[in-house]
């Protein structure tokens, strides 16, 4: 993670935690003083979106750029016009949360030309090794090529985002990670980090760990 | 135990219903229980089984209808618009004495409503939903681990009783994600003599038909089917009870309300307040007994619903009356929080002092 691209796009199986990943590695990009935008171009989630963080992000003083009806009652998935602004405005870092899998990634062709013509992107798979049809380095490999196929962008780099939701145990991550280097070994890309619920960051010992803050819902039981 | 995987609530249903044998599934499309349509698209055609998007809701239905007939385990999925769709083949399925699943993601409601969490679906769920006399088992889940176990025991339930099932689940509940543990991988071998799928010339043929000539046939079919409905109400009846040894008051809530208002609980209790929560886990059949007992113990009880006020009207019928039950609610997409509800229990403890 020396390298920071002005855009960096998330993309990767859906429920892989792409949100999540999306709006902390925003936040991270800010703390290092860069000019910060993101936008929510996913088109397949109906809840559970990078707006529901906007109040985080905008007192972070990171701009958010949502389709216009996310977090309403219609599922109507309208992409802003914004988010041009953010292939197009060479002065701003910008950060692309794209839905889930290759249905998700469709949104993406759009901008595509627009990407590949400045050449100066990261296409991050985010993978997590427990979610069910994407267990293995092989079918997470699949999912990987679909993406590949819809977006019409091949991927530049892999994150490791393995986690059982709050019952993450440090031992889960270290597990995943030899799927991840398998994962890395496969594609030839490299894993550029591993994220981490933050409250058990310290106690996982890999390398380039991301501690990453989660939203928090009215509906997680705090027994 | 079996590995732990990160799920979608849909995802969750759609896995464990393959798990118990289901290898037939008819749906269309809509927010917000989609997934459980696109999981099965992926995984079906995998493993040998039917995965058909239908022309429409009614169509889905009734091909659910033919495959029940013929013996099979076998399911659909919606959300609140597309279940109304559904409710003629419903009642057919019913009348026709058939075990079937039927998926209910609910959203706001009534009419188009919107894509966010409802349970405003309950009346439509427990008390028929279709024309005639009949009745579904109703299961309502309260964590994504549900979400598996429970479509598995519908079924169960469904074949046991040859009566339709309903899960009952909300948006939320369908999009959130959660560790579980799937269920193990089972062959429904429940013997099912009366299924159309041939005789093969070796006995009378069987007939699967919800219509009767004689208004003495039909009427003795209607009170045989009860006597069943009245095994099923005596025998598999599910609820949980939390902190309720000590209560002297009494929220009930199911589903996602139920989650939030066990964090308001939990919050009431260190604030002094001696209140418990029972959660109907089949909303048909509904826990009146516990609730009945209940009634002796506490002050009073709010129900926590995501409607105008439907899962009330029952807990009003089980304890009689005997004890005030209020309202705390939201509708049309919005939820309650774990403070508003907080704020009713404190209300209700105003009210008995």
């Amino acid at each position: 993670m020396v390298n920071f691209k002005r855009i960096t796009l998330f993309a990767g199986h859906y429920g892989s935690g792409k949100t999540n990943i999306a709006v902390n590695y925003a936040v991270l990009l800010k703390n290092k003083g860069f000019n910060v935008k993101i936008a929510d171009l996913d088109i397949v989630n109906p809840y559970f979106r990078t707006k529901d963080s906007a109040e985080l992000l905008n007192k972070e003083g990171i701009e958010v750029i949502s389709p216009s009806f996310a977090n309403t009652n219609v599922d109507l998935p309208a992409l802003p016009a914004e988010a041009y602004s953010l292939v197009q405005n060479k002065n701003i870092y910008a950060v692309l949360d794209i839905g889930g899998d290759d249905r998700g990634a469709y949104a993406l062709g759009r901008y595509r030309p627009y990407i590949l013509e400045e050449n100066n992107y990261e296409m991050v798979f985010v993978a997590n090794f427990y979610r069910p049809l994407t267990t293995t380095p092989q079918s997470a490999l699949e999912v990987m090529r679909e993406i590949e196929e819809a977006s019409q962008i091949k991927f530049t780099a892999i994150v490791n985002n393995s986690n059982l939701g709050n019952q993450t145990t440090p031992e889960d991550i270290v597990a995943s990670d030899i799927k991840a280097k398998e994962l890395e070994k496969l594609t030839g890309l490299p894993l550029i980090f591993t994220a981490v619920r933050a409250d058990i960051a310290d106690s996982v010992n890999l390398e380039n760990i991301v501690p990453l803050v989660l939203q928090q819902k009215y509906f997680d039981i705090k027994e | 135990m079996a590995e732990k995987v990160l799920m979608k609530g849909n995802e969750a249903i759609a896995e464990a219903a393959i798990r118990a044998g289901c290898m037939h599934y008819f749906g269309y499309p809509i927010t917000p229980q989609t997934e459980i349509a696109a999981y099965m698209a992926k995984r079906m055609p995998k493993i040998g089984g039917v995965f058909l998007q239908a022309e429409s809701e009614v169509s889905a239905i009734n091909m659910v209808y033919g495959v029940a007939a013929a013996g099979f385990r076998v399911m659909t999925s919606s959300s609140s618009p597309g279940v109304s769709l559904k409710q003629e083949g419903i009642s057919y399925i019913a009348g026709a004495d058939l075990p079937a699943l039927i998926v209910n993601v609910q959203r706001g409601g009534p009419g188009l409503g919107g894509i966010q969490p409802s349970q405003s679906d309950y009346f439509q769920a427990t008390k028929g939903g279709g024309h005639g006399d009949y009745r579904l088992i109703v299961l309502a889940p309260a964590s994504v681990q549900e979400m598996a176990d429970l479509t598995v025991k519908a079924f169960d339930l469904a074949d046991k009783y040859r009566v339709p099932a309903m899960l009952l689940a909300d948006g939320t509940m369908g999009q959130m994600m959660e560790p579980v543990e799937l269920p193990e991988p089972q062959n429904s071998n429940v013997e099912k003599p009366w299924a159309v799928r041939g005789t093969n010339n070796q006995r009378k043929h069987n007939v699967v038909n919800s219509l009767y000539l004689k208004p003495e046939i039909l009427e003795q079919t209607n009170f045989e089917r009860f006597e069943r409905y009245k095994k099923i109400e005596e025998n598999e009846c599910i609820y949980e009870e939390f902190m309720m040894d000590d209560a002297e008051y009494c929220v009930v809530a199911f589903g996602i309300a139920a989650r939030i208002s066990k964090n308001a609980v939990i919050e009431a209790r260190k604030q002094g307040i001696k209140v418990g929560l029972i959660r109907p886990i089949t909303l048909w059949p509904f826990p009146k007994a516990p609730l009945a007992k209940a009634a002796k113990q506490v002050k009073g009880f709010v129900s926590v619903e995501l409607s105008m006020g439907q899962m009330i009207e029952d807990v009003k019928l089980a304890v009689n009356c005997s004890k005030p039950v209020n309202l705390c609610n939201r509708v049309g997409g919005m939820i309650p929080s774990p403070e508003q509800v907080l704020e009713s229990i404190k209300n209700l403890v105003k009210e008995a002092e």
